[in-house]
């Protein structure tokens, strides 16, 4: 029989910080490249072992507290992350005083920072717990890989209660703007909230960390029950309809029942099609909610979108900036989400209201 | 006991040789892949390195790729090896096939190569911008063998390529594939050499895993891939051996050195015994992650003890032969573990002289012929994340 699992608890940093949920408004931005907003990290981690760490490590480190505490979890059972670059602060700036440097005199710190699971470790480090822990670098499914493996980790062992899964990344200066020579960008600065209006090429980026408690407990803060996902590298655009189709239809479930649908829209024209025809043909009478024009896309920027799905399924609140068309949902029970990046690495997330 | 998991088909290109077949008769002759750097361009010439000396392009023409095509060099070694699984296990590519890859820097040797030009605003390798991505490595594999299925990187620097390996086995247990190819890649890069080079952990002769007098790891590259298949798949297919155990846990001690006691180790090891459904005295023989550093050896040492207390089962690392190639490791290390069963065989930990002082631990130093029915593989990396894989033999 498969388990059932509750998200009982949410940290979320991202480039906005604002509680939509409250009534906040969204913070707006006239660049491409924006900054995730920090919290007082203080409040988290130790001074002394702040000094050294990137901002991913700390986004990390502070989102997963965050999420555990809510959840009155200590030690979780599994701590498993996704992210798609990791910590590339740390990495240009090894990289680049190895190029400068003619690789004479370097000094070991970033590069020991540098690996992509110095996230998972240093949360491990930081709570001292020596179960299982896994980081995932798969573009855009980094993080739904992790929910992959937290999911198949409650089925496998009973004796699992309790899992952290996340998503991390951070921008660096000059890798991310790398982005601007291959077409990833758009070449022109656009205001964020303006990002579905544009027809041109490229998106706008940012960063953050989304990490959640899951649990086969439910409590009475219980945000959802996440039910299920689906990651599939390639998919044809003509077949998008039919693959999502097939999905429910695996799950014993049809379009009718999806409430409400976040897209992962990001103001690439090459790609966008993906959202549209769902929008236009299977999905066209779903209350279908947008999200990248507020966070920016990056590889694990679906977290923000679990964390809305998460949120309007608790509070039945819907900030209407999310809104994409005019149906409306008054009681959503289930949420689809569904993310891809450059025509690849395309996922489909399925939360449930408890 | 537990059922596990079949392997159909392996692959690996290392210092030590192009195929499984090469692999295998350098480990059993003794024959290191240990020299200097020539295809990496480095200041550090001195290091010794386990390098396939075989140039991108080359390899590239090996795989009939086109001139404009953007592999990095670990997606280069990585489908090599993979063309090589494939073959042996005759293996039909469909929507229900996975592809799960281990890589610690993935395309980083293009990232050092175009880092400056990029910074100058450079677009003709503009190609390569997304490289530093290790996800970008995995997927051209994927894309060159028309897989469009579940496709996924792991990225836990040392264990990665063993983390792939459970991975893709819990998923065919799980049923969610039908069939996976699994394992890592990582090629020589600059950042790397000179990432351990500043650690100052990387030996200037060939390392000595297990010796008292151990100074250091040599870096080296390579690939390694598994083909596995869900039971009902095989219709009488060879199966070359059975994943029947696998453990992860970590050793929550610091980012890179291990704990004394090799805590992270002993739970891993732990771990992967109950999923196999069988005790310690089973193990036959331990391909250690032995990497040579005076912490990796004495912490896995000390793990090693608590597990299998006085009844220490052959030992040897084969790092000795192809250098320490990262997220690769444990996969090149899991074809040498089917190796090892297949043909009832040892391999030899090479130069070893003195045990260590505080432990009196002896490798096995020549190759040693015996009946194997299980086979322990260690692999652990930064992060304090450690993952112990079990293989048995088919019907085993």
């Amino acid at each position: 029989m498969e388990v059932k699992i509750y998200i009982n608890g949410i940290g979320s940093i991202s480039a906005q910080s604002g509680d939509l949920f409250s009534g906040d408004s969204a913070r707006i931005y006239q660049e491409n490249i924006f900054q995730a907003i920090s919290p007082n990290y203080r409040e988290f981690i130790k001074p002394m072992a702040l000094r050294r760490m990137s901002k991913a490590t700390k986004m990390g480190i502070t989102s997963a507290k965050i999420a555990l505490k809510e959840a009155e979890t200590e030690v979780p059972d599994a701590i498993i992350t996704g992210t798609g670059e990791g910590c590339k602060k740390d990495t240009e700036k090894f990289l680049e005083n190895l190029l400068d440097q003619n690789e004479k005199l370097l000094t070991p710190t970033s590069f020991i920072q540098s690996t992509h699971n110095t996230i998972g470790g240093q949360i491990a480090l930081n709570l001292s717990c020596k179960n299982y822990n896994v980081t995932y670098t798969q573009n855009s499914v980094s993080l739904e890989t992790a929910l992959l493996d937290a999911q198949m980790q409650f089925d496998e062992d009973p004796e699992i209660y309790s899992i952290l899964v996340g998503g991390v990344d951070e921008i660096s200066e000059k890798i991310t703007s790398f982005r601007k020579l291959d077409g990833q960008l758009k070449s022109k600065s656009i205001k964020n909230l303006d990002l579905l209006k544009e027809d041109s090429t490229g998106t706008i980026t940012s960063e953050g960390a989304h990490f959640f408690a899951l649990s086969k407990e439910k409590k009475q803060n219980t945000y959802a029950e996440f039910q299920t996902l689906f990651i599939k590298n390639t998919i044809q655009p003509e077949n998008i309809n039919e693959e999502i189709e097939a999905f429910l239809k695996q799950n014993n479930l049809d379009s009718e029942v999806i409430d409400v649908v976040i897209l992962g829209n990001n103001g690439d024209n090459r790609y966008d099609h993906y959202y549209k025809n769902l929008q236009q043909n299977l999905l066209k009478n779903t209350m279908q909610l947008t999200y990248k024009h507020l966070v920016g896309d990056f590889d694990t920027a679906s977290g923000y979108a679990i964390y809305l799905a998460a949120n309007i399924l608790k509070s039945g609140k819907i900030p209407s900036v999310l809104k994409l068309n005019d149906i409306d949902s008054k009681t959503p029970k289930n949420i689809l989400i569904y993310n891809q990046y450059l025509g690849r690495d395309h996922s489909l997330i399925l939360l449930s209201a408890v | 006991m537990n059922k596990g998991v079949a392997v159909t088909g392996i692959g690996v290109i290392s210092a030590i040789g192009n195929n499984t077949g090469e692999n295998y008769r350098s480990l059993i002759s003794g024959k290191h892949g240990i020299s200097s750097p020539e295809i990496l361009e480095t200041i550090h010439k001195n290091l010794p390195v386990g390098e396939i000396k075989i140039s991108n392009e080359s390899l590239a023409e090996d795989l009939k790729l086109p001139k404009n095509h953007s592999f990095t060099r670990a997606a280069l070694l990585g489908a090599f090896a993979v063309k090589e699984a494939v073959t042996q296990s005759s293996l039909k590519i469909d929507n229900e096939t996975g592809f799960i890859s281990g890589t610690s820097v993935g395309g980083m040797d293009t990232t050092e190569t175009y880092f400056k030009d990029f910074t100058q605003g450079k677009t003709e390798n503009s190609r390569y911008v997304r490289a530093q991505h290790p996800g970008f490595t995995t997927e051209k594999i994927a894309e060159h063998f028309g897989i469009t299925g579940f496709v996924s990187t792991i990225s836990t620097a040392c264990s990665s390529g063993a983390n792939a390996i459970m991975l893709g086995a819990r998923m065919i247990k799980a049923g969610k594939l039908k069939r996976v190819i699994v394992g890592g890649t990582d090629c020589l890069t600059k950042f790397t050499l000179n990432g351990f080079n500043s650690l100052m952990i990387l030996s200037d002769e060939q390392c000595k895993p297990f010796d008292e007098n151990r100074n250091g790891l040599n870096l080296g590259e390579g690939a390694a891939y598994l083909v596995l298949e869900a039971e009902e798949e095989l219709k009488g297919k060879p199966v070359l051996g059975i994943i029947s155990g696998y453990g992860n846990a970590n050793d929550a001690f610091h980012q890179t050195a291990s704990s004394e006691n090799g805590e992270g180790a002993f739970l891993a090891m732990q771990k992967a015994l109950k999923i196999a459904g069988i005790s310690s005295e089973s193990i036959d023989y331990i391909n250690t992650h032995g990497t040579a550093t005076r912490n990796n050896d004495s912490a896995e040492t000390e793990a090693l003890k608590r597990i299998f207390s006085k009844n220490l089962p052959d030992v040897s690392s084969t790092k000795s032969f192809t250098g320490h190639t990262l997220a690769a490791a444990g996969a090149l290390e899991a074809v040498y573990s089917l190796l090892s069963l297949q043909n009832e065989q040892v391999f030899p930990n090479l130069n070893f002289s003195y045990p260590m002082k505080t432990s009196g631990f002896m490798p096995v130093t020549k190759l040693k012929e015996k009946p194997i029915n299980y086979v322990l593989s260690n692999s652990f990396g930064f992060g304090g994340n450690c993952t112990s894989l079990i293989f048995s033999k088919n019907g085993g």
